[in-house]
């Protein structure tokens, strides 16, 4: 700030500088927002009638929390969150191995040009693509049953991990891997003792983080048939059992908080 | 250093005896769960189908090219819904989140005892449940529809944004905390002066992040009947209306890609 500025300052009252610093373009976004909201919220048809009515329902529902119920339907509840924890530990394993691979693939420091459009390709389509949208495709094609959510869990798992994997291969340090490569390495050995201790802590870390985000999706993929505890729980909902369904979202909250705790002390032992 | 013995000479080993059979054996049992797995996941598939299963996806891609291009006439209310359900569920959630953010950061929770284990046992609770289950119980309390959506993914975001925008503020930078006190500032003032700037851009970078991921979550919510495109979607796979599924479904990748490349833009430009 020059002396002049600073003197123009003097004797007035300060004010805080505005989060965007244009002024037109300030003006044109607050109206642009306005002008939206004015048509979204009047697009949106809101029966309210049948919202205070169900409100009844839903304090229903909050008080069940209070009172789950895990007996009477337990051999379902328990045959769902097993098929899910079955479905997440092998579509974990199978979409981590399967996503190193193309990790380094897509690591534009280490792969060759072809390789590295290849594996970006792979990446972009399986990131683009919702899980419950490839379920059902996967489900239309391979028939019910946890298959099919298996292999949307692994496809889903490539995607979310070969990126993150490819983002921080990219960001090592390069001195390290070129002191392997000097004395004679080959390629193996180099992505072994060069690359891999590099990049381990936080390969450990994504794919803990994408456990439980598996086990969070598997809850979902059986509302369209594709295995797992969301077959169960849609049933107690569309049944009104909502004791029922605070049991299974008690469970699922349960083990996601453990799972998040677990990943905590791998992390930090990792790191 | 772990070294080996071989002829009277020393061999460099990465690890000591003990270690890697530790190592050893913790990949042995990792394999053994699963094989474990994988039984399970097969003993409940139907293989017929899944040998059948080539057929089928090349009848399906038959049945779905070309895409019916017509029908993207009646595709544009959806879409609007569906933004609308993306943009009015992260506003509420924003607006949700940053008292649970305050109350469940360290530094600025009223009281670390009480308040702060509630605050995180909202964000936990609201983050493990998928939007779609939110949905689910939305539709059952409120009626199918889009403000069902737009709730589901409010409550959905909460937890998101408060964890990131905790997170932020813990690691604020404290001594602009302390010269604004200093000044003789209120609580609020403090808030309003000291923290709050620092947090904007976080806050900013967070709002547009979650944007472009609820916009994803919005195009499957039709699924359960909460609106938005995925109503289409599923009264077209209903009627096995193939060319009508596969234009939405490239509807949706261009929602996806057009919401990542914006979401990238802002952020790019915020931080």
């Amino acid at each position: 700030m020059s002396h002049r500025e600073l003197d123009d300052m003097l004797g007035k009252g300060w004010r805080k500088p505005h989060f965007i610093k244009r002024t037109w373009l300030r003006w044109l976004l607050l109206f642009g927002f306005a002008a939206y909201m004015v048509a979204a919220v009047m697009t949106i048809e809101v029966d309210w009638g049948r919202v205070y009515e169900g409100l009844d329902r839903g304090w229903q529902f909050v008080l069940s929390f209070t009172r789950p119920d895990f007996i009477s339907r337990w051999s379902d509840i328990w045959s769902g969150l097993l098929e899910s924890i079955v479905m997440t530990v092998a579509a974990s394993v199978v979409g981590i191995l399967i996503s190193i691979p193309i990790g380094l693939g897509a690591a534009r420091n280490i792969a060759p040009l072809p390789v590295y459009v290849i594996c970006r390709g792979i990446v972009a389509i399986s990131r683009a693509l919702q899980e419950i949208i490839v379920a059902i495709l996967l489900v239309a094609i391979f028939g019910f049953g946890p298959l099919a959510g298996f292999l949307t869990l692994s496809f889903a798992t490539i995607g979310f991990l070969s990126k993150l994997l490819a983002e921080d291969i990219e960001a090592m340090d390069r001195v390290q891997a070129e002191a392997i490569r000097a004395s004679g390495a080959r390629w193996m050995q180099w992505i072994n003792y060069g690359v891999q201790p590099q990049v381990m802590p936080r390969l450990v870390g994504l794919s803990m983080y994408r456990i439980d985000i598996n086990f969070r999706e598997s809850a979902i993929l059986g509302l369209v048939g594709a295995g797992g505890i969301g077959a169960t729980l849609n049933t107690a909902f569309d049944r009104y059992e909502y004791d029922t369904a605070a049991a299974i979202l008690i469970l699922i909250i349960g083990i996601v908080m453990a799972l998040e705790y677990l990943s905590g002390i791998i992390r930090a032992r990792v790191q | 250093m772990p070294v080996l013995e071989r002829e009277g000479t020393q061999v460099w080993r990465r690890r000591t005896t003990g270690e890697s059979m530790v190592r050893w054996f913790g990949w042995l049992i990792g394999v053994a769960v699963f094989v474990v797995c994988w039984q399970q996941i097969s003993q409940s598939t139907t293989w017929f189908f899944v040998w059948d299963a080539p057929r089928i996806a090349g009848d399906i891609w038959t049945r779905a090219t070309p895409p019916r291009w017509e029908y993207i006439s009646k595709l544009g209310r959806p879409i609007w819904d569906t933004l609308n359900i993306a943009t009015l569920g992260t506003l509420i959630a924003l607006c949700m989140a940053v008292p649970v953010a305050f109350l469940a950061a360290r530094n600025t929770t009223p009281s670390a005892l009480f308040i702060r284990p509630v605050a995180l046992l909202i964000i936990v609770s609201t983050r493990s449940i998928n939007s779609l289950i939110w949905a689910l119980l939305l539709i059952a309390i409120i009626g199918p529809g889009v403000f069902a959506g737009v709730v589901a993914i409010a409550i959905r975001s909460i937890g998101f944004c408060a964890k990131l925008l905790y997170e932020a503020i813990e690691e604020i930078d404290h001594t602009q905390v302390e010269a604004i006190t200093a000044t003789g500032a209120s609580r609020w003032q403090v808030m309003a002066y000291g923290i709050v700037p620092q947090i904007l851009p976080a806050f900013a970078g967070i709002a547009v992040f979650r944007w472009d991921i609820n916009i994803r979550e919005s195009t499957v919510l039709g699924l359960v009947g909460a609106g938005g495109i995925g109503l289409q979607l599923s009264s077209s796979l209903n009627v096995l209306a193939w060319p009508q599924v596969s234009l939405i479904l490239l509807v949706i990748l261009a929602a996806v890609v057009i919401s990542e490349w914006v979401s990238a833009k802002v952020r790019g430009a915020i931080i």
